[in-house]
């Protein structure tokens, strides 16, 4: 008894384990994902940055491209998703999805930052980390 | 003025609270009457002074008080009536104030119907819940104090956070999940005093079973309301994320749950004490969990409305409850003694066991996936979450588990049965099941893991069915009352899984007077419409959806733009019937240009959740027996109550 108890166990600890490793979501700056290197490619990234000024470009239907920067680094993205009603430039954006090989942020998921705390900081001053951070976790409120 | 009389009425119920639990401890151990007899007393002033306080507060948010620094901080003089009802508990301390509200109610109630009965658990039990008590008042008194004084008032104040306005079911949904939080204190009252007496007998089954499943039907229903919630106001067309807050108030949830079910083992075998007491304890503790997980601003969400200074007075609360409760349970629990066994594996007890280790199981999962990113957080630094995926991997296949003993196990009679028996019993509910796998490939369903719900769940309500045709609603009226939640449940578990296997998704983009197609329907946008209210203004696209060439409804999904935020906050509309929902979510809106883009979810049954969850809580409500109560204090508890023929 005591002993199926124990491999049972186990076993979920195993497959939990796995689990969790396989669906993790990292909430990154533009900064942190080239820091990962090749981790970047195929991980669940959410993206947290200020949308660089002039780079919105719509195309038909309705992909979108834009860079997301935050004051070091800029990560260039692609999504097919509408834009939210607020999606304009300089606004801190989360996008989610993944890195694909051809080089850009491949996005299914578009979200403007909700925080009404949250300010853009002056031109020239790169982005603060903990407001990215923050950014990051307060645009839970739309899942997909 | 009232922000002092406030003070007063706190640190009164601190004084109270404090003095009744260690009377209530001593009186356990010295068998005192007089201690208990005050004990009893210091409760009910507990109540009346906590109440009063919450009530205090209510009227400085009608009176708009700006001088109470509670009520500078969410009223507002703009906001409807019942707007500023609901401030109480739309921020930290007034949730917390709420919570003592909720709290005092259920210490008096229980109090009350307690009395003169239960003698050996009485003490302690009322111990320990003035102690849960002591700890909320202190918090009130200090960290989190509501009647603080603005020395300035200003004229008007900014209201509550705007998410908590756009939909009056946020008025129904807190309240909800505070009396099923809170009412958690109680059953964990006496699984402690259980263990401190070294007895689970028969006597204290009733008590603890119903001051169970009195929270219990409150959680189910602030679970189902803040989906409900959350699909009716966030606009992405679904109840349920994963989000971590969400599961706070699962987590609580799944152990009550495996707790009602092993709590019937220990009443008609004796067996599982032990087990059943470790898990009214867990699901107390899990309470305390999610409150610190909502309350602390470790997870930014709908739900933590501000980073605050009680975390950490909340994580020491809650290890000192996880001490007691381990120092507790280790030193007591082997003398719980068992008085049967369990005579084999294809009998109802065995399947009471597999369903608990399901419920454990699936508790496991959703605290490791919620607390692991928090886990990650505090030692290396790096953020992140656990995706959806990993939670539905996970807890589809123990759904289908648990509706898959929903079916077997009342099938199956207690103890060992015959052949002949078993064959009787398990056979013709596999025409239920044969019935709804047709039913939902004819309606196109192809999803494997739907189709096995559809032949689980129609194997569960066959059986179910038989057996509320089998009892007497009245004189089997707990019995008929479990077997309605259960026949709630098979509804809830197709309709989840029907409608999240078939939703249907299509984005759309309207010039004004453009008609479209969208999963069976034409949608025709008639425009863009503008709205102005006191605390709000609003952008409405106006959709015309027809059906076959005839109009069914008008929807106008808006975005809401509250004076007090920087960004406007998107409310979908919904088309609801028996058949299934037609959501739409506005993403996009000019009123220069007259053009929208819009998202529309077609989910099929959608609406049976809620209903059928509505209908699980009245169903167990049903099963609670009040009337039994007096024939108890008549015989003076000679007769324990649990040993009474036993309703199942």
């Amino acid at each position: 008894m005591l002993a199926a108890l124990v491999v049972s166990g186990g076993a979920f600890a195993v497959i939990a384990a796995s689990g969790i490793n396989d669906n993790l979501v990292y909430y990154w700056t533009p900064t942190d994902l080239h820091s990962n290197g090749a981790k970047a490619y195929g991980a669940t990234i959410r993206l947290g940055g200020m949308v660089s000024a002039g780079s919105i470009r719509k195309h038909g239907g309705s992909t979108v491209e834009f860079d997301v920067h935050d004051g070091v680094k800029t990560v260039h993205v692609k999504t097919m998703t509408v834009p939210p009603q607020m999606f304009r430039e300089n606004i801190g954006v989360v996008v989610e999805g993944t890195m694909v090989r051809a080089g850009y942020f491949q996005s299914n998921r578009l979200m403007v930052s909700h925080n009404n705390e949250y300010k853009a900081p002056k031109a020239g001053h790169p982005v603060e980390r903990e407001e990215l951070e923050k950014m990051l976790h307060t645009v839970d409120e739309g899942k997909s | 003025m009232i922000a002092a009389l406030g003070r007063i009425l706190i640190l009164g119920s601190l004084l109270a609270a404090a003095a009744g639990a260690l009377l209530g401890f001593a009186s356990a151990r010295t068998r005192s009457f007089d201690g208990l007899r005050w004990a009893r007393r210091m409760a009910y002033v507990y109540a009346a002074l906590i109440m009063g306080a919450a009530l205090l507060m209510e009227y400085a948010l009608l009176t708009h008080d700006f001088s109470v620094a509670y009520v500078a901080q969410v009223g507002s003089r703009s906001v409807p009536v019942w707007v500023t009802i609901v401030s109480l508990w739309s921020s930290l301390e007034g949730s917390l104030l709420f919570w003592g509200f909720v709290l005092g109610a259920y210490i008096a109630i229980a109090v009350w119907f307690t009395r003169g009965l239960y003698a050996e658990y009485q003490p302690a039990a009322i111990g320990v819940w003035l102690s849960c008590a002591t700890f909320f008042s202190f918090l009130l008194a200090g960290p989190a104090n509501p009647f603080g004084t603005v020395v300035n008032p200003p004229l008007d104040g900014p209201g509550p956070n705007p998410l908590l306005q756009n939909h009056a079911l946020m008025a129904v949904h807190p309240p909800f999940l505070y009396l099923g939080y809170v009412g958690m204190t109680i059953p964990f009252g006496f699984a402690c005093a259980a263990l401190m007496k070294g007895k689970l007998g028969h006597d204290i089954l009733k008590p603890l079973r119903e001051s169970l499943l009195l929270p219990w039907v409150f959680q189910s229903m602030a679970i189902m309301l803040g989906g409900w919630w959350a699909y009716e106001v966030l606009g992405w067309g679904g109840y349920w994320a994963w989000d971590p807050v969400e599961n706070a108030s699962l987590l609580p949830w799944l152990t009550a749950t495996a707790a009602l079910h092993s709590l019937m083992v220990v009443e008609r075998r004796g067996i599982l004490k032990g087990w059943t007491v470790t898990l009214i304890q867990a699901t107390f503790l899990l309470v305390i969990l999610g409150t610190f997980m909502t309350r602390s601003g470790v997870f930014n969400s709908v739900h933590s409305f501000t980073q605050s200074a009680i975390g950490p007075t909340l994580l020491v609360f809650l290890a000192a409850a996880l001490l007691f409760t381990v120092a507790l349970l280790s030193f007591r629990i082997d003398r719980l003694e068992s008085e049967g066994r369990i005579e084999g594996v294809a009998t109802r007890e065995a399947m009471f066991v597999i369903n608990n280790l399901v419920f454990v199981l699936l508790t496991f999962t959703v605290l490791i996936g919620t607390v692991f990113p928090l886990i990650v957080e505090a030692v290396s630094g790096k953020q992140m979450s656990v995706g959806r995926p990993y939670f539905d991997s996970m807890v589809v296949p123990a759904g289908v588990a648990l509706l898959f003993i929903l079916g077997i196990g009342p099938a199956l009679p207690w103890g060992r049965s015959t052949r002949e028996q078993m064959r009787k019993a398990l056979l013709p509910p596999l025409i239920g099941a044969a019935l709804l796998v047709a039913i939902g490939l004819l309606a196109g369903v192809r999803n494997a893991w739907t189709l096995v719900t559809l032949a689980f769940g129609g194997y569960a309500a066959w059986v179910t069915i038989v057996q509320i045709g089998r009892g007497h609603i009245l004189r089997g009226r707990r019995r008929f009352a479990s077997y309605i939640v259960h026949a709630a449940v098979i509804v809830v578990l197709i309709a989840v899984a029907v409608s999240s296997s078939m939703r249907e998704t299509t984005e759309l983009h309207f010039t004004s007077g453009q008609t479209q197609r969208a999963s069976g329907y034409d949608v025709k946008f008639l425009g863009v419409f503008q709205q102005q209210e006191a605390h709000r203004s609003s952008l409405i696209g106006r959709f015309s959806v027809s059906r076959d060439g005839k109009e069914v409804t008008l929807l106008e999904p808006r975005m809401n733009q509250y004076e007090m935020m920087r960004e406007p906050i998107g409310t979908p509309d919904v088309y609801t019937t028996a058949r299934g929902d037609f959501y739409m979510s506005l993403s996009n809106i000019d009123p220069a240009t007259q053009t929208a883009s819009i998202t529309v979810y077609s989910s099929p049954l959608i609406v049976w959740i809620w209903i059928a969850v509505i209908v699980m809580a009245l169903g167990a409500l049903f099963g609670l027996r009040p009337k039994k109560v007096v024939a108890v204090r008549d015989a003076k508890a000679a007769v324990p109550v649990g040993s009474a023929p036993e309703p199942a």
